[in-house]
């Protein structure tokens, strides 16, 4: 059983545990992080709209102001990634695969998910109530897109359970 | 390329050598005030000011990501106004990033505050943004009459910036984080604070006694300077580096490029649009079409077009001109549509960048701030009689 196991910072250990309790000893698992690109890319930017600072042609690295810290920025995403997936699979406490993936979040889940036989994820929106709010614009487009059963998880207990909503044509 | 882009100018007679001389000489003093305040900036890295700053972000923050906000919102607020823009964007926006990564918070909410206030509490002072500088000396406003103008505008956009972040981001804000493991925290770098502060007052004191406020950030960058050589901690060449030469060949040579386009027709131009008058929908108007001109063709060139057109109009219109060009480039990725077009040609290669969601948020941020900040200084030119 190939079992993916998305990693995303805040939520997380909630994935980890359930990947413990939910899939057979002899799982398959992928731990999977993926850096959002628009992040460095966001630094990157910045630095491009300092007009005159940087210099693009330049051979050898930049030193000083002309140094884009984009660059530095993608340089400490991946270590703190490296980290991210090693606090996760301490916490497994089993063998896996690490993946670590760069660019469209939502996208390189649903592609890491390809020929998987469960992924597992946290909810990512408002966890304060049930409901479909509970789910952020990314998890959304994963659970939408995913190709394979996926198991979603609360980050924490989930609330309390307030009466849903009555069902269509309900009347009293 | 600017450099010889003014050669051309002058050589094929689009700007004569007095004219060309004449703005460098305007030009000189702005150039060496900016390379103390880059010389300062780098030298209080050096010191270890933003490895502390990220140490204390981390300590304060105590896991919650909504409070790591608020944090980075105050240093990336202080160290724009005070250390210049480029600071924020080289120096604070990698530790901030780290610091996020640290404590298990999604980054995206405080490096994006960085990008952004780099830009909006670039009001302040005359150091905070070059082209606060360059509006400065047309504006013939003293360093603290130009503070004092601008404290509430900048306030003013700061507040909302942080309003549209907190609701833009609250699904990262609410993704939690955990508290940094308890670590020895990083010695403060007392000399570089102190020196930091007496640079700001030696502003306030320059300004008051008619001494141009330039030869305080020099004081204040050679008294690390001297420190740091002393102790070895860097080298006469690193100092260099760090003033950034091309960089300030760049700015005179593209004031002289602009005063030839300016006076080759674009006056005419552009003059009819500019409007006379201090009152709040002249303000207004002002502040909008700089906002647009800085997103079409960057903020430096746009402030250089529009200062000779508004200087005449007085204090308030120079400073409502400044609000848009230093607010304004929030809204597209890069800053303007110019440099973004240079990157797509020359990075023709490079990963995609999600440029939806930055322009959403610049959408929801700009006119908002830029709304806020106009009401606010129209607000302090009433209140203290005029520019």
């Amino acid at each position: 059983m190939a079992v993916v196991v998305w990693i995303v910072e805040g939520t997380w250990p909630a994935c980890v545990d359930a990947a413990r309790a939910h899939t057979p000893a002899d799982a398959d698992i992928v731990l999977l992080h993926v850096t959002p690109a628009d992040v460095p890319g966001a630094a990157h930017g910045a630095f491009a709209g300092l007009l005159g600072r940087g210099h693009p042609g330049a051979h050898r690295p930049a030193e000083g102001w002309g140094r884009d810290p984009g660059t530095r920025l993608e340089h400490v995403a991946a270590a703190s990634a490296r980290q991210l997936l090693q606090d996760a699979a301490d916490r497994l406490g089993r063998p896996c695969a690490r993946t670590e993936r760069t660019g469209r979040v939502e996208r390189e889940v649903v592609a890491a998910a390809e020929g998987g036989d469960l992924l597992i994820l946290a909810r990512d929106g408002d966890r304060t109530h049930l409901g479909p709010h509970s789910l952020g614009p990314a998890a959304r487009f994963v659970v939408d897109h995913a190709p394979c059963p996926v198991l979603l998880v609360w980050p924490e207990p989930a609330p309390g359970l307030p009466a849903p909503p009555p069902p269509p044509g309900h009347t009293d | 390329m600017a450099v010889p882009a003014a050669v051309l100018v002058i050589a094929t007679g689009a700007l004569s050598l007095d004219d060309a001389l004449a703005e460098a000489e305007r030009l000189g003093p702005v150039i060496g005030f900016l390379a103390a305040v880059l010389v300062l900036a780098q030298l209080c890295d050096d010191e270890g000011l933003f490895q502390a700053c990220g140490a204390w972000m981390a300590r304060t923050a105590a896991g919650r990501p909504r409070r790591l906000l608020a944090q980075v919102f105050l240093a990336a607020s202080a160290i724009t106004a005070v250390l210049s823009l480029d600071a924020t964007v080289v120096l604070l926006t990698p530790v901030v990033f780290a610091t996020a990564a640290r404590i298990g918070a999604r980054p995206k909410p405080h490096v994006y505050a960085c990008t952004h206030l780099s830009n909006t509490a670039s009001l302040l002072l005359p150091v905070s943004n070059l082209t606060n500088l360059l509006a400065f000396t047309a504006s013939g406003l003293s360093f603290t009459r130009f503070a004092a103008l601008m404290a509430l505008p900048w306030a003013a956009a700061i507040g909302v910036e942080y309003l549209v972040f907190r609701r833009f981001f609250a699904t990262d804000l609410d993704a939690g984080a955990r508290a940094p493991a308890a670590v020895e925290p990083p010695p403060l770098p007392l000399f570089a604070l102190v020196t930091v502060g007496c640079t700001l007052a030696g502003f306030v004191l320059t300004s008051a006694v008619g001494v141009d406020p330039a030869w305080a950030a020099l004081a204040g960058a050679l008294a690390l300077a001297v420190r740091a050589l002393v102790r070895r901690r860097t080298t006469p060449r690193a100092l260099v580096r760090a003033a950034s030469v091309p960089f300030l060949a760049f700015v005179l040579a593209l004031g002289i490029v602009v005063l030839a386009v300016v006076d080759n027709g674009l006056d005419d131009a552009l003059g009819h649009l500019v409007p006379d008058g201090t009152g709040l929908p002249e303000l207004l108007a002002l502040a909008g079409l700089a906002a647009v001109l800085a997103n079409v063709i960057n903020n430096l060139p746009a402030v250089l077009v529009l200062l000779p057109l508004t200087a005449p109009s007085g204090p308030g219109a120079v400073l409502a001109v400044l609000l848009g060009v230093n607010i304004g480039p929030n809204l597209t990725y890069a800053g303007s549509l110019a440099t973004l077009l240079w990157r797509r040609i020359v990075h023709a290669h490079d990963g995609e960048v999600e440029l939806k969601e930055f322009t959403r948020l610049g959408v929801y941020a700009v006119p908002a701030s830029l709304a806020a900040a106009v009401l606010a200084l129209w607000l302090s030119l009433t209140v203290t009689g005029g520019g």
